[in-house]
């Protein structure tokens, strides 16, 4: 608690104090008659002066209330007329006047412990959503004549170099020159495996250094560093407000005046016409004590704050809570294949000897194609594993558009695609049909099998994808520049419902549009990419969603949510703490409407007193800050 | 342009934070603005030129909104 609200604190306790010895206090009987102070009593039968009750009660409710009278004094000067505090002191004051001593006490203690908690449960959440985006490193370690000193990490250079003990945080961007380690990425990624680093890896600031001591050549400085763009982007978060939002502080405008006006009419008209302004003008102020719209105003933000706080800590960012309402309707989720879907690069997915064992096939097609960077030739080295041996390969020839020529060990070897075989006159006898790219094999003029190449799937590709139907996505898109073949091979391997192949950039955004035609009211459009080359994409899809979006600067400007590794089941994720969030916001807004509105018509009709008003009041803000500070723990 | 954010201290109340904001925003020269009661910050967007100018505005109308708020210049 801060001082204020221990201050707070305090002054509630002594002026409950005071407030129950008045309410015991016994007849104080006076000698003579007093000024207002006194009132006549009846004393053994006979009439007699004692104190009157209201001083009594008057000091508890100053000790308790005097704040909300002066900031009432002061706005309406200011010319803010419907401020809580205006309705808080008309209310009491007017209970007060009517004789309902003890009740203008209460109702004034009751808002200021509901003002209180709320305030702390407030402070308390906004603290624990710091405390998830606890990410900033404090210092760096920079070696300055010979001495290691710590150094605000504003304060280093592009090119200086920092040493990272272990147990502390990366402060900077920039490559490791020294050193072995792993590093905790779990605060940015929400990913708890740690990741290895070596001399020559990029390291990332934010990241824990877990093990050993490394030496870094920062790349970036801090105010470019990934740890000050994404403070800076979940910070901003807040501003980009959701609908409900709007549509929450655009009713709190309307709705406190109307409910003062109609507390106007009830205490007048009804009173008039039968003269019982002892029955009309309590249930007016009931009304008053309702009408403040606070527990709506800040459930609804915190909601969200909570929502987006919870998703930073699994490594979801979201830059608004517009963003995080749109997704909780998500019903198309687009995606791109190379590098969403699938891994982004080639790898050997099947390897087909015809008479040769799978390991001499691929040995062969590996050190024929050793001296091509193509990446399908790359592919097929790194999946035999073996080192190069150049010795081993003599008159190697690359046929443009065909593949490779080389004599291998003595013998004859050619790699490449069918348009190779049929220039050599070999026949194939198999991988017709197979998706991917093929590299054909023939050794000493015989066919041999083989390779196929692809683009494979992420392992949690189809899991992501299941996961996010369970979640109520509709329909599941694939967009795709690859070949028709290809493309279906993966849309079916992965379960998508539809898939677009042969598309060019400028296709995608096409296609994106006529998508968004195709969706039902109320739904949202998102767009998955990896943040290369879809820029355009990602800006025309209700949603634009970045994934593995660590270090990739285009990707964090031009999406709405990030996504900040490679995993694609963050997104069912995001989508589950998205409709949790708005369903939070519901029950919030049904909740305080909901009781605000029965206490209303109660007390118009009599059945509810002050008390129940407080409690519409300051009761339902303290349960729905409960109800929201359930998105803190969101997962 | 210019887009400039400001920590906000005492904002006690979310209702003062969109009161606040309105009241902003109705400033001459003032493109947007918003006060997040949830990060206590306020972002203004404003004419560069007449900036300092604008700013003392908004504190003028902040103060009238809610006068315990303070603005961190």
């Amino acid at each position: 608690m801060t001082r204020k609200q221990k201050k707070m604190l305090w002054r509630i306790l002594i002026s409950f104090l005071l407030f129950i010895a008045a309410v015991l206090l016994p007849t104080v009987w006076l000698s003579g008659p007093i000024p207002l102070l006194s009132a006549v009593q009846d004393r053994n039968g006979c009439g007699a002066y004692a104190l009157a009750r209201w001083p009594l009660f008057l000091i508890p409710y100053l000790v308790i209330g005097w704040d909300v009278l002066w900031k009432a004094i002061r706005n309406i000067l200011n010319g803010q007329v419907f401020d809580e505090n205006f309705l808080m002191s008309v209310a009491t004051i007017g209970a007060l006047l009517i004789g309902e001593y003890p009740e203008a006490v209460a109702v004034m203690l009751f808002y200021q412990v509901g003002e209180l908690f709320q305030n702390v449960a407030v402070s308390r959440s906004r603290q624990s959503i710091s405390a998830l985006m606890d990410i900033r490193p404090d210092y760096a370690n920079v070696e300055r004549d010979g001495q290691l000193v710590q150094v605000d990490p504003e304060e280093v250079a592009v090119g200086d170099v920092i040493v990272i003990k272990a147990g502390e945080r990366v402060p900077l961007d920039g490559t490791v020159l020294e050193g072995t380690s792993a590093l905790d990425t779990a605060a940015l990624t929400g990913e708890s495996l740690p990741r290895d680093v070596e001399a020559g890896d990029e390291v990332i600031s934010g990241c824990v250094n877990l093990s050993g001591l490394l030496h870094v050549r920062v790349s970036k400085p801090f105010g470019q560093s990934t740890v000050a763009r994404i403070l800076d982007l979940v910070e901003n978060s807040s501003e980009k407000k959701a609908q409900a939002e709007h549509f929450i502080t655009k009713f709190a405008r309307y709705y406190t005046p109307a409910v003062v006006f109609a507390a106007l009419a009830l205490a007048a008209v009804p009173s008039l016409m039968t003269g019982q302004w002892g029955v009309w003008v309590p249930r007016a102020l009931n009304f008053l004590v309702v009408s403040c719209p606070c527990a709506l105003v800040i459930s609804i933000p915190l909601s969200f704050f909570g929502g987006i706080g919870g998703a930073s800590k699994q490594g979801i960012l979201v830059k608004g809570s517009n963003y995080l309402e749109a997704l909780a309707q998500a019903g198309i989720v687009v995606f791109d294949k190379t590098g969403t879907l699938t891994q982004g690069r080639f790898s050997v997915a099947a390897v087909c000897p015809e008479g040769m064992e799978e390991g001499e096939l691929l040995e062969l097609a590996a050190l024929a194609e050793q001296f091509s960077s193509h990446p399908i030739s790359r592919s097929i080295v790194s999946a035999w594993g073996g080192v190069p041996d150049q010795s081993r390969a003599a008159e190697v020839e690359e046929i443009a558009g065909h593949g490779v020529r080389a004599a291998i060990d003595g013998r004859k070897v050619l790699a490449g695609n069918r348009k190779l075989m049929d220039r050599e006159g070999i026949s194939v006898t198999s991988g017709r049909d197979c998706p991917g790219t093929i590299i054909h094999v023939a050794v000493d003029g015989r066919y041999a099998g083989y390779l196929a190449v692809a683009d494979q799937p992420k392992e949690t590709s189809a899991l992501a994808l299941r996961e996010l139907k369970a979640a109520g996505v509709r329909r599941t898109v694939m967009l795709t520049g690859d070949s028709q073949g290809t493309a279906q091979a993966v849309a079916e391997g992965l379960g998508l419902d539809q898939f677009c192949a042969q598309l060019l950039p400028a296709d995608k955004v096409e296609r994106v549009e006529a998508l968004l035609e195709e969706k039902r009211p109320r739904e949202k459009l998102v767009f998955v990419g990896d943040g290369i080359n879809d820029a355009p994409v990602l800006s025309r899809a209700d949603i634009g969603v970045a994934m593995g979006a660590l270090g990739s600067d285009a990707a964090i400007e031009a999406a709405d949510i990030v996504l900040m590794d490679d995993d694609l089941r963050k997104l069912p994720v995001a989508v589950r703490i998205a409709r949790k969030t708005l369903a939070i916001v519901r029950q919030n807004v049904v909740l305080a409407l909901g009781v605000k509105l029965l206490v209303l018509i109660l007390s118009a009709v009599g059945l509810a007193d002050m008390w129940a008003a407080v409690f519409a009041d300051v009761g339902v803000s303290v349960l729905a800050i409960l109800n929201a500070s359930r998105m803190l723990k969101a997962g | 342009m210019m887009k400039k954010t400001f920590k906000l201290i005492d904002l006690d109340c979310a209702n003062c934070a969109a009161k606040m904001e309105n009241a902003i925003k109705k400033i001459d020269g003032v493109a947007d603005a918003s006060v997040s009661f949830m990060t206590q910050k306020m972002t203004v967007e404003a004419d560069d030129a007449r900036f300092d100018d604008i700013m003392k505005q908004i504190v003028k109308a902040c103060k009238k909104v809610e006068p315990d708020c303070q603005i961190v210049l």
